[in-house]
Formats: C-alpha cells, sequence, structure tokens
C-alpha cells in the first residue's frame, strides 16, 4: 500500500501532537493532584508553625529552614570546586587520557544511585569524621552528589564560549588568568547558572542522602553541627509512617512550588545578567 | 634607520606542515605595508607569530629571528608584546557587552585608569577610528548591535585604546561593502604618523590604494617586496606579475 506523502506528514503531525499532549497532561495532572490535596493545607500557621507530635499537628518551619540551609550550603561547596575543575579541564590541559578519565569519572558519578552517596557521607562524614548526623554532613555529601552536574554544565558552557573572543582578550595582551576571568567565565555564566540550579533542584528533592547523613530530627537546626530534616524527607516520613497525609500533600505542594519558584528566579537572573551582552 | 619589524629567515611549520620559509623582511616604522598572496601562502600565521599568538597552537615550530625594534619578540613578555603590536581579525569580533566596555577592555588589563581618564581615552580610540559620531549617544548599549562596518571599526579603536606601536590587520574588510571599506582605509592612511600598519589582504587593489610597500607570498616563500607602485607596475618576478595582473590567484 503506498501512503500518499501528504496524508503520511499529516499522520506524523498528530502523532507527535499526541505524544506532546500526553507528556503535559501527565504533568499536570500530578501538580493539579497535589495541589487539590495539598493547597488548602498551607496557611500561615502551616507554614510558619512548630511540628506537634511528630509532624501529625502544627506547622513545618523547620524543615523548610533545614532545606534552605542543605541546598544552600551544598551549592556554596560544589560551586567553586565544580567550576574549578571545569576551568582546568578546559583551559588548562590538552585533551589527553587524564582529562578523559576524569570527565568519564565524573559522568559516572552523576549516575551513582543518591543513596550510595548517602552512604558514603554516612560512613565517612557521620561516622569517620565525627560529624554525626548534620547539616554540615548533609551539605558535604549533597555537595558531591550534584558536583559531577556541575562539572559538566559548566564545561560545556565554557567550551562554548567562541575561541576568537579568547584571541581578542590575548592581543589586546590580556593574560590567561585575565582572559579567563574578564571573557570566558561572563560569557560561560548563563551555563555555568544552568547547572547550579540543577544541582539545587537536586539538593532540594533529595530525601535519601539527608536522612543518611543529616538525621530527621524536627528541631529547627541553629548551626552546622545540628540535625536536621528537609521538607523531602519530612514528606517522605509523614506519608510513609502513614502520621499525616494531608500535611504530606501539603508539604510536597511547597516543594513543587519552590523548586518551580528555584526555577523562576534563576531565569530571570540569568535575563538580567544577558540583557547587557545582547 | 632601523626597521621597526625585522624578520630575519623565518620559518615556522605547524603540526609538521612547513607554512613558511625563510621570510626575510623589513618593515619601517610609520608606514603601511601590505601582504599580498592567494590562499595559503602563510599570511595569516605570518601575522600570528610576530605577536606569538601561535603559540597558543600545540606542535608549532619556528626558526629565525622576528625582531621588534632589534629585540627578538621571544624575548618579551607576550602581554607586553601584544600590547605594543596589536592585531584586527578578518571578522569583526566584539566582545559580547556595551561599546564602552569593548574599548575600555584593554586598557582595564592594566586596571590603572580611573572612570575620568577611561572615558577620554574610549572617546579618543573612537575618534581615531572615525567611529565616534555614530556611537556616542550608545555608548552603553550592545557593541553586536552594530553594523559590520561598525563592528570593525570597533575593533580598530579598541586595539588603538592600548596605544600600540604596530597594528596589524588579517584581511579587516573581507566581509564589508565598500563604504565600510573606504571608511576603514581612510582611518589607516590618517593614523599613519602614530602607528605601522601591517596589512593582510587577498584584495590587491585594496594594496594598491593604501600601501607604501608590498610584499607578495606564494606558497610561504616571500616572493617579491618593493614600494607599492613598483610591485604594481614594474614587477621583478613573473610570478608577482601574474599574482597582481589577476593570471593566478
Amino acid at each position: 500500500m503506498i501512503i500518499r506523502p501528504l496524508v503520511w506528514q499529516r499522520a506524523v503531525l498528530v502523532f507527535l501532537a499526541v505524544m506532546t499532549l500526553a507528556t503535559l497532561v501527565v504533568l499536570f495532572f500530578i501538580i493539579a493532584f497535589i495541589a487539590s490535596k495539598g493547597a488548602h493545607v498551607i496557611t500561615p500557621e502551616f507554614l510558619f508553625g512548630l511540628p506537634e507530635r511528630m509532624g501529625k499537628e502544627g506547622g513545618i518551619l523547620p524543615t523548610i529552614i533545614a532545606t534552605i540551609y542543605l541546598a544552600v550550603l551544598a551549592v556554596l561547596i560544589a560551586t567553586p570546586l565544580g567550576v574549578g575543575s571545569a576551568v582546568y579541564l578546559t583551559e588548562y590541559t590538552r585533551e589527553s587520557i587524564v582529562t578523559r578519565v576524569i570527565r568519564f569519572g565524573a559522568d559516572a558519578l552523576a549516575g551513582v544511585p543518591s543513596i550510595i552517596f548517602g552512604l558514603f557521607g554516612f560512613i565517612f562524614f557521620v561516622i569517620k569524621l565525627r560529624m554525626g548526623w548534620s547539616v554540615l554532613a548533609g551539605g558535604l555529601t549533597l555537595a558531591f552528589m550534584i558536583l559531577p552536574i556541575v562539572i559538566r554544565t559548566s564545561e560545556e558552557a565554557i567550551r562554548a564560549v567562541p575561541h576568537n573572543l579568547r584571541e581578542v582578550s590575548y592581543s589586546l595582551g590580556g593574560a590567561k588568568s585575565q582572559t579567563i576571568m574578564r571573557v570566558v567565565l561572563p560569557n560561560a555564566l548563563p551555563g555555568i547558572l544552568t547547572g547550579i540550579i540543577l544541582g539545587i533542584g537536586r539538593s532540594v528533592a533529595e530525601t535519601a542522602v539527608v536522612i543518611f547523613t543529616a538525621g530527621s530530627s524536627l528541631l529547627i537546626p541553629r548551626s552546622l553541627f545540628d540535625p536536621a530534616r528537609s521538607m523531602a524527607v519530612h514528606f517522605y516520613i509523614l506519608a510513609r509512617e502513614g502520621l499525616s497525609m494531608p500535611r504530606a500533600y501539603g508539604t510536597a505542594f511547597l516543594l513543587i512550588i519552590s523548586i518551580l519558584a528555584i526555577n523562576a528566579v534563576a531565569y530571570l537572573l540569568m535575563y538580567r545578567l544577558t540583557r547587557k551582552m545582547r | 634607520m632601523a626597521a621597526k619589524i625585522a624578520l630575519r629567515n623565518l620559518a615556522v611549520a605547524v603540526a609538521g606542515r612547513q607554512i613558511l620559509r625563510d621570510v626575510s623582511l623589513d618593515i619601517e616604522a610609520n608606514t603601511i605595508v601590505s601582504v599580498i598572496g592567494p590562499a595559503h601562502s602563510g599570511k595569516t600565521t605570518l601575522l600570528r607569530v610576530i605577536n606569538r599568538l601561535i603559540e597558543t597552537q600545540p606542535e608549532f615550530v619556528r626558526s629565525g629571528d622576528v625582531l621588534l625594534d632589534d629585540t627578538e619578540v621571544r624575548k618579551l613578555d607576550t602581554d607586553v608584546l601584544r600590547r605594543r603590536v596589536g592585531l584586527i581579525f578578518a571578522t569583526p569580533v566584539p566582545l559580547p557587552g556595551t561599546i564602552f566596555d569593548n574599548i575600555a577592555h584593554g586598557p582595564r588589563l592594566q586596571r590603572h585608569h580611573r572612570r575620568r581618564q577611561l572615558e577620554d581615552l574610549v572617546e579618543r580610540s573612537l575618534r581615531a577610528a572615525a567611529l565616534w559620531d555614530e556611537v556616542k549617544d550608545r555608548l552603553h548599549s550592545s557593541a553586536l548591535r552594530l553594523s559590520g562596518g561598525q563592528q570593525q571599526r570597533l575593533c580598530i579603536a579598541r586595539t588603538i585604546a592600548v596605544n600600540p606601536e604596530v597594528i596589524m590587520m588579517d584581511e579587516p574588510t573581507s566581509g564589508l561593502d565598500p563604504i565600510s571599506t573606504a571608511q576603514i582605509e581612510s582611518a589607516m592612511r590618517e593614523l599613519k604618523q602614530r602607528f605601522t600598519w601591517l596589512l593582510v589582504t587577498n584584495n590587491v587593489k585594496q594594496a594598491a590604494r593604501v600601501s607604501d610597500r608590498v610584499a607578495f607570498f606564494l606558497t610561504g616563500e616571500l616572493v617579491e617586496e618593493g614600494e607599492a607602485a613598483q610591485i604594481f607596475t614594474r614587477p621583478k618576478d613573473k610570478r608577482t606579475d601574474d599574482y597582481v595582473s589577476g593570471r593566478i590567484g
């Protein structure tokens, strides 16, 4: 049977549209489902109150603080390490077996299940270095978890900066370090930020690592050495132990909203940063 | 008078391929010297050897001397050398950012400039490159929004801002319209008192219009060098004659 090209084209178009629609429907269903179950739980008392009876009642303030604390710490540690490695790999080494092994290692690390990072963090930071369940141990472990993402996205971003921009800087008398600081990194910034944002998202959403390394205390963490429970962990415990499904959905809803907000802020930031360059 | 730039038996190979062979050439101060020749004659490599930009490439071998005011360029720090010998590329490459930031980029690398001095320097550089009147009201908008001809003059102003002694240009008008080309050529002539110009061009007519002296390269060899008028009217070498009269190229 011969299908006429026009008919065939139509069929492909319809097929692709249906696939896209199906994806969107699933996504919206998940968000709508969580919202319908959780949105009504969000009240000022829920957001700014302390949990009571293991989270059955009261609010989730400590978990919000812990989530921010952990994500910020992880990003503060992973960014200099990740961007530094990326600059070294792209600008200071020639492509060789060593750089390929490093890159392969980073890619392999990116695929390691997070619970393995959690176990590593527990054995190394919590037990061996005697940090105990703490924000510090959690932040460090999360930092190592997101490091491969930061390295690889920064590397791609730096590599994408056109070579002739570097040559312009050199030909005006710029040293290599000046060229990197003033030409390469500013132009790679949007890409580097994308990696950092992905890292924040991963940190905020992570449960396994946090349970293993930061514990699940419901107190507000007041220092780096206090244990803490992030929103994702709180949701997991509430749902698993059947403590309070509405509060679990409320936490989940807040989690989704925060990740959307982080992305929105990041895009805004990126727009403002690149506006001057266009 | 000693030459501003002197090449002595210069030979260059990159990745095992001979690009330039036994080139000896003197470039006097405050002249415009054009380097002409068909593609793959080693013209661009010549410029990149002089300001040592070629050293960013691996597997590059050089013999012979490149002298700037009688000093071997390898004895100079690359940042000092490249401030003294500016390079303008075939396609204009504005740095992403404002017009002002583009011109100020070079001076800022040396970081001893006050704001007022910098503003003054930017204005003088843009005036020298005949661009000031067109951009004075939008110094703080993006350089990428300028037209091709304006971008190339911006690149010239950016090079002038570091106050070089020599300005090398690598086919600077190859992608430009005749009016932009004429603006750049007249800027070169006006600035001859300040700088020594080394112009690589594919355009024989352009070389005839602007140069004091012309050097003709063919497959890495300097075939002939002399007064512009002599090269174009009474070339000594048959190959030069063939090229300038359009029989090869």
